[in-house]
């Protein structure tokens, strides 16, 4: 369960544990062979991810080890409740949400959820909701709005599902409901993609007064592969598409489509969780403090800006 | 059998005295019926045969709509910049350049603003000529202005969507424009002014996961292919065929997103009754 990158220092990160082992069985302190080998891990890892290309970023977006919501939510809520449902006709299990408690606040959260193992990942449909999950999403939404809680959204998501039922249960109208409904919402609301920021999927929960980015992510218009086989007709030329689309969080920071980056440790979310999460929760806290500072009248207008300001054009 | 023997070896008419029709003349319905290109003009370009809705752009629905077939062009200068760079197997500018070229249009949206049977209204086309009618800045810029347009001037709007979705070759930039329509959208919705949303043949991706959805009356041609993912996408996911009918205006009104299916020869006083009784 590692990427090709990632092998290298995987290797020889086995080997410095073993050297651990015996030392520690032996009673004795670490060689000097392996304090060299432990700052080569470093250095190592420090090459390998300064130079990252933009399909390797979509890569650890999508690592198996790769923390998801539930994980994040574990890691920086004292309480959760998660509630279900969208009041219609299901309960979408690819969209999750609920009321947290982080730091002694109260916050409402929602993101897509993916499966771990085989089981899981099909119970969880890999991340991808039916038009259920986007109205589960704006029901909680909806909640918090109702009690005056902030909303935290965590983005990760392969697409919406393109399925027959999907769209017999309007897909397309789900999406732009939430879209439009979001910028109305008179609480704070705060977006960040975690993982996977998959076109109208993930924007169907990403409408917010700021938009934010972890280090590994990406969030485009379509996956670098689908991209791939529909502009060059062939499944072969994703590392291309993935340059072409520019779609890491630093490219999206220098168009400023979103507000900032979220630090991950090095090596990615997956070798240190704690430190992950704990970046999370500080922009989560940091944010909402300075959000419920404005007027929500205000902050309605400002958000409906913003994103009025996305685009380039010009007048021949 | 002498008669029938070939007396010269090959046809040989010079090509210059072929006698052709002259190109475009006669229209072939994909039911087959074939009509005369005048009468399909004539009858607001759907075949009266077999009733089919030949796809057209936004000059032709701006002189079907508009009385006199008079409107006042908005932001008809505005232009996609390729902020990306863009290349894949050809560049992005290149595509522009040449969409440009042969359609004759700027991008793939026009806004008009003028009388439907004497009402007011503001109506942004899209051209499904230009690149698949697909969505990129210049898409979401012109609709963010003609909402504007329609604020600032009390003005009911009409956008008609004919789109294959967003469009790639702007990424990130293009998803953001069905956060633009859709919030500015809502903006036009709390001031009640009414916004009408036809959707045309075909109406895909991220324009029916945006504006196109969000009218306070959705309406819809007779037969268009309206959906999220594209049919070719669903049949892969599932991996069998889709049901006859699927994905079409039918469809989508049976399934309850759509308010009511108008034959193009009806549009106009259609829209006028509606403007008329939301009015009085």
């Amino acid at each position: 369960m590692s990427l090709d990158f990632e092998k290298p220092i995987i290797d020889l990160e086995t080997r410095l544990m073993q050297m651990k082992e015996i030392a520690s069985k032996k009673g004795k302190n670490l060689s000097k062979e392996a304090l060299l080998l432990e700052e080569k891990i470093i250095n190592l890892k420090k090459e390998v991810f300064e130079n990252l290309t933009r399909w390797q970023k979509v890569q650890l977006s999508r690592h198996p080890k790769r923390p998801y919501f539930l994980d994040y939510i574990y890691k920086i809520s004292t309480e959760f409740i998660e509630i279900h449902g969208d009041r219609v006709a299901r309960d979408d299990k690819a969209m999750v949400g609920g009321i947290a408690e982080i730091d002694g606040k109260s916050i409402v959260l929602i993101g897509q959820q993916k499966g771990r193992n085989t089981k899981d990942r099909q119970f969880r449909n890999f991340g991808m909701s039916n038009p259920d999950g986007y109205r589960k999403a704006l029901r909680i939404m909806k909640i918090a709005e109702k009690f005056n809680k902030p909303i935290v959204t965590l983005i990760d998501t392969p697409g919406a599902y393109p399925g027959l039922e999907a769209e017999e249960r309007g897909q397309a109208e789900a999406i732009a409901r939430n879209i439009q409904e979001m910028s109305m919402l008179k609480v704070p609301v705060i977006c960040i993609v975690i993982g996977e920021g998959a076109s109208g999927g993930a924007l169907g929960i990403g409408l917010g007064d700021k938009v934010f980015m972890m280090e590994y992510t990406w969030y485009s218009v379509i996956s670098p592969e689908s991209c791939s086989s529909i502009l060059w007709r062939s499944w072969d030329y994703k590392e291309q598409a993935a340059e072409a689309l520019q779609l890491t969080a630093n490219d999206l920071k220098k168009m400023n489509l979103i507000d900032g980056i979220i630090k991950e440790p090095l090596g990615g979310a997956h070798n240190d969780v704690d430190f992950a999460a704990n970046k999370l929760k500080k922009v989560i806290l940091s944010e909402i403090e300075k959000l419920e500072k404005i007027d929500p009248e205000k902050r309605i207008l400002d958000r409906v800006e913003k994103f009025s300001l996305m685009g380039v054009t010009k007048n021949d | 059998m002498n008669w029938f023997k070939r007396k010269k070896k090959n046809i040989n008419t010079p090509s210059t005295q072929k006698k052709e029709l002259p190109d475009g003349m006669w229209y072939k319905t994909p039911g087959g019926s074939i009509i005369h290109i005048r009468e399909l003009k004539n009858n607001s370009y759907v075949c009266p045969e077999d009733d089919y809705h030949v796809r057209i752009g936004s000059k032709e629905y701006f002189e079907i709509l508009f009385d006199n077939k008079s409107f006042e062009e908005l932001d008809k200068d505005l232009s996609s910049s390729d902020p990306l760079k863009f290349v894949d197997t050809k560049s992005y500018k290149g595509r522009v350049d040449k969409s440009q070229k042969d359609t004759g249009l700027k991008d793939a949206i026009k806004t008009g603003v003028g009388k439907i049977n004497n009402y007011d209204i503001v109506i942004s086309c899209m051209d499904f000529s230009f690149i698949g009618g697909s969505m990129g800045s210049v898409v979401g810029e012109k609709i963010s202005r003609a909402i504007d347009y329609s604020l600032k001037n009390k003005i009911p709007l009409m956008i008609i969507s004919k789109s294959g979705g967003a469009r790639m070759m702007e990424s990130t930039y293009s998803l953001m424009q069905m956060a633009k329509t859709s919030s500015k959208l809502a903006l036009l919705s709390r001031e009640k002014i009414p916004y009408i949303s036809l959707m045309t043949d075909p109406t895909t991706g991220g324009v029916s996961a945006s504006f196109a959805m969000l009218g306070d009356f959705n309406i819809a041609e007779p037969g268009a292919l309206i959906g999220f993912a594209g049919p070719r996408v669903i049949k892969e996911t599932i991996g069998s065929n889709l049901p006859k009918g699927f994905q079409r205006s039918e469809f989508v009104f049976e399934h309850g997103f759509l308010d009511f299916i108008v034959d193009r020869r009806d549009l106009k006083t259609k829209i006028s009754k509606l403007l008329k009784l939301l009015k009085n």
